[in-house]
């Protein structure tokens, strides 16, 4: 077990980068503590496969360092490293046994033989294969086959962290739900520093701790599920977690607040303080639909808005409503109704009213 | 990086003593004989393109090129023509004998060229084709048909129906969506198998020789015939042989991006 | 792949059919009719029955002949196949260096195989050719017309030289098929060189060594040319395979009844043999 430092990383695949878009990773920094499990968010192309790549050494990154445990492992093979990675796709070696699969990475590290046995099985049992240990490996199905790669990552008890790239792609819905469970408990039972690469939000709040959000080949925000959806850290974060994702409409500024369309969005103290103080014009308010409330009556600070749509799903509503040539999101319960083109009036809880300049999160100064 | 290099210092030598047997052949076609007699030396003293030149001016030399190239071109003609609609057959139907036909085909690599030697020295020679160059295609079919189609039959196993399915539904005609959609997507197969069938039929000479004597005798023969009887004249003799070896490089040059892939997909 | 019924499949491989019956079926027929009759010129021949078969199989020349060949072709694929994967796991992956290894690799496939012969023949000699002359002068005593060792040395290195590349390029291409996955796999899962071997590029060369095997066995089994012209199957007979004493036969001879019955039994031991690899090889999978 080790804790992962990352020092101004950088990484482009382009022998001879050019410019910031031919960089896969841009100037990182992070740590992932010992023995945490945690999750690595990001849209498709985002850098995540790569960051991960470079953490087990499966790649050299071209600027900054991998530190373990406060040490330099630039130039460490993945094998010196001792470290797990489960990948996308399985990759099982299918001219042996199950047992033989998953006995692969311990027997390569020497381990004893009675020791092999009893990890295969307590890891087989784990993951509901024990019945299959004997079968040729080549035989199983592919589920099967992502669980057989799973184990190997998994049976090692000494490494340093064990890594999963996508592990549940080929997995179907409700076998993903179970397996996810499984590496949630099998974290809690060993105590191994986990990173999980997905691009669902979802697969991602159930396993870990805490969620690093990646974009553009950097880390926007590094924070625990409730941390990523109350206060987001960038517009991105916003956007990408919750479903819908958050309101964010451009602003320009006004003293007490801001402006959109003749819109007029009072401000805290606080924040119209900070935004005296800022330079950039680019300035945007969000607020996730969960937030919004509507009312029928209008009140002090409330925005007349049109109703354009109304979605029911199931449990709940999402309204679609414009306000000053904007569409929001707002997000109602079972028993809102609504017609299309009705006129109701929206509410923003200043506590739930975030600010940003130029893509990033004003905060309050501590 | 350290295993890397000790591959290429590897894979180096390897070639290395691969081109040494070829390299002295090409040495010693730029030789006079006097030079090649008189004593070892590793590089041409008096480079001389005499030999070349007695190759290019006298024409019982040069037409012996013309004829190999010309049944070998004939042979890798007929071999694809017969071998892709019966390779299309084999991997997309099951007919009434089509096991033992596919393992009848096989078998016919399997046999010695020598033992049908007599039979197809008397078979053409009844039917008034010998020493044509056509038998010699022909005869060169009974090893390179079968070969083809099995290459053929893997690369094809490897297109999923679907595709013939959904040319049927846009309207296609068989041959048609033969021709314009099926082929381009085999044609690394097809590519590979042209490979296979040149080879073969460039580099064989016992039935080539067999079945001419004079109009359509491979270069190949030429040179046996040469060697026995105006006693030996080495210098010919070496630069005859680096002749033949040009033509092979030009049809590996030509191939070399599919039979990089191309081999592991077709079986072949 | 599931395949549909269909018999009219059968105009499509008609000409394929009918080619290769016209330039297998009829030469066979006439070997086999050749087999049970002894021949003394056109037109007068006498049923003999499978006499020329009892002859055959007990003739102590065609025996040793067969011994042989067997030696040449174990001996051949012994070495071939080791050296051949070892070459394909040392080739590059990618880029113009491995367009160039593979051209130069697959020259000597594409030589004529009496060039080859020729080649050999050249370089062989202690006069003339490089390699007599390098090993003579290193003190070693070698003749390959005059010795039976050294005489089968340099042809097995002949077609070492000749052969290998084929079965690199088979296994140089089912090396490239393998994932790259599978080597990070690896890599992740601590195994040593010889482990990525052993449980990853060797299961995934096995369909194309089946073919390498196969293709080397029947090849090597009927060499005639190359070996005909590097020593002329001497010196004596200690490098005449069968192929060579099947011609010497059926032209030098023109002993046509015992040479068709000797063509037939040889075919069938090619047969024979190829079928028993490829069943064993494939059986020995399916087991498991």
């Amino acid at each position: 077990m080790a804790e992962i430092q990352l020092k101004s990383l950088a990484h482009s695949y382009s022998a001879t980068p050019t410019g910031a878009e031919d960089y896969a990773i841009r100037q990182l920094d992070h740590v992932w503590e010992k023995g945490g499990a945690y999750a690595l968010l990001g849209p498709s192309g985002c850098g995540k496969s790569t960051m991960l790549n470079i953490i087990s050494g499966l790649l050299a990154p071209s600027e900054g360092d991998v530190l373990f445990d406060g040490r330099r492992v630039n130039e460490l093979s993945p094998r010196e490293r001792n470290i797990a990675q489960v990948f996308q796709f399985p990759v099982i070696y299918d001219s042996m046994t199950v047992f033989d699969n998953l006995a692969f990475p311990l027997k390569n590290n020497k381990v004893p033989t009675s020791q092999i046995k009893a990890r295969v099985h307590e890891i087989a049992e784990v993951l509901e294969i024990g019945d299959k240990l004997y079968k040729k490996a080549k035989n199983l199905t592919a589920d099967e086959k992502q669980k057989v790669s799973m184990g190997r990552g998994l049976v090692r008890e000494d490494v340093s962290a064990i890594l999963f790239d996508e592990p549940l792609t080929v997995i179907d819905p409700q076998l993903k739900w179970k397996l996810r469970r499984k590496l949630k408990q099998i974290h809690e039972k060993f105590d191994i520093t986990m990173v999980y690469v997905t691009h669902d939000q979802l697969e991602a709040s159930t396993f870990a701790d805490k969620i690093a959000v990646m974009y553009g080949g950097q880390i926007v925000q590094f924070g625990t599920p409730t941390e990523l959806f109350e206060r987001p850290n960038h517009t991105f974060v916003g956007f990408f977690i919750g479903s819908p994702g958050m309101n964010l409409i451009p602003v320009e500024r006004r003293p007490e607040g801001v402006m959109f369309n003749g819109v007029f969005v009072p401000l805290e103290a606080w924040q119209n303080n900070l935004l005296q103080r800022v330079k950039s014009d680019n300035l945007k308010i969000g607020i996730r639909p969960e937030f919004i409330e509507i009312s029928e009556s209008p009140s002090d600070d409330s925005l007349e808005a049109s109703v354009l749509d109304v979605e029911d799903l199931g449990t709940y509503k999402i309204v679609t409503v414009e306000v000053g040539g904007q569409k929001l999101k707002v997000r109602q319960s079972e028993d809102f109704h609504s017609d299309v083109g009705a006129s109701v009036h929206l509410l923003f809880p200043k506590q739930w009213l975030m600010l940003y300049v130029d893509e990033f999160l004003i905060k309050e100064q501590q | 990086m350290k295993q890397t290099r000790s591959k290429n210092i590897g894979i180096t030598i390897y070639i290395v003593l691969l081109l040494t047997p070829i390299y002295w052949l090409l040495n010693m076609s730029f030789k006079t004989n006097q030079e090649i007699l008189s004593g070892l030396t590793l590089w041409p003293e008096n480079f001389t393109f005499a030999n070349y030149a007695t190759i290019f001016t006298d024409p019982s030399w040069y037409n012996g090129y013309l004829n190999s190239m010309l049944y070998v071109s004939i042979n890798v003609v007929i071999t694809l023509l017969v071998a892709l609609p019966a390779a299309y057959a084999f991997s997309r139907y099951k007919f009434v004998g089509d096991k033992h036909l596919f393992f009848w085909l096989l078998s016919n690599r399997m046999a010695p060229p020598a033992v049908f030697l007599l039979p197809f020295f008397q078979l053409y020679s009844s039917i008034g084709l010998f020493d044509t160059h056509i038998a010699v295609a022909l005869a060169h079919c009974l090893f390179n048909v079968p070969l083809a189609v099995w290459i053929l039959e893997g690369f094809m196993s490897g297109v999923p129906r679907e595709y013939d399915e959904m040319a049927y539904i846009d309207g296609y005609s068989f041959p048609k969506f033969f021709v314009k959609i099926f082929l381009p997507m085999i044609r690394s197969g097809i590519g590979v198998t042209a490979f296979f069938a040149f080879m073969f039929s460039w580099v064989e000479l016992l039935l080539a020789r067999t079945l001419t004597s004079v109009d359509a005798q491979p270069i190949a023969a030429i040179m046996t015939r040469t060697v026995g009887a105006s006693g030996i004249d080495w210098g010919v003799l070496a630069a005859a042989g680096v002749l033949t070896i040009i033509p092979g490089i030009l049809v590996i040059w030509f191939v070399r991006n599919h039979v990089a892939t191309g081999f592991a997909l077709g079986r072949v | 792949m599931v395949k549909i019924p269909n018999n009219r499949a059968w105009w499509l491989v008609l000409p394929v059919f009918l080619l290769v019956a016209f330039s297998a079926l009829v030469p066979l027929m006439t070997v086999v009719n050749y087999s049970v009759q002894d021949i003394f010129g056109p037109g007068q021949a006498y049923y003999v029955g499978t006499e020329w078969f009892k002859e055959v199989l007990t003739n102590e020349r065609l025996q040793d002949s067969l011994m042989r060949q067997f030696l040449f072709s174990g001996a051949v694929l012994m070495i071939q196949i080791p050296l051949g994967i070892g070459i394909a796991l040392m080739m590059p992956k990618s880029g113009m260096k491995a367009s160039l290894v593979l051209i130069l690799l697959a020259i000597p496939l594409l030589i004529p195989w009496n060039v080859v012969g020729t080649i050999w023949q050249i370089f062989g000699r202690g006069d003339i050719g490089l390699f007599g002359w390098a090993l003579n002068s290193m003190g070693f005593d070698y003749n390959y017309t005059g010795d039976t060792v050294d005489a089968w040395f340099t042809v097995l290195l002949m077609d070492v030289w000749h052969w290998t590349p084929l079965v690199a390029l088979l296994c140089y291409s089912g090396l490239r098929a393998i994932p790259e996955a599978f080597y990070q796999a690896a890599e992740i899962d601590r195994a040593s060189k010889w482990a990525v071997f052993r449980y990853i590029q060797l299961p995934r060369l096995k369909n194309v060594l089946i073919i390498a095997v196969l293709l080397r066995f029947m090849d090597s089994f009927m060499i005639y040319t190359e070996p005909f012209v590097l020593t002329g199957g001497g010196p004596g007979s200690s490098t005449t395979f069968l192929s060579q004493t099947l011609t010497t036969m059926a032209i030098g001879q023109f002993d046509l009844g015992r040479a068709a019955a000797f063509s037939l039994i040889y075919f069938l031991i090619v047969l024979l043999i190829s079928w028993l690899f490829f069943t064993a090889i494939t059986h020995a999978d399916k087991e498991k």
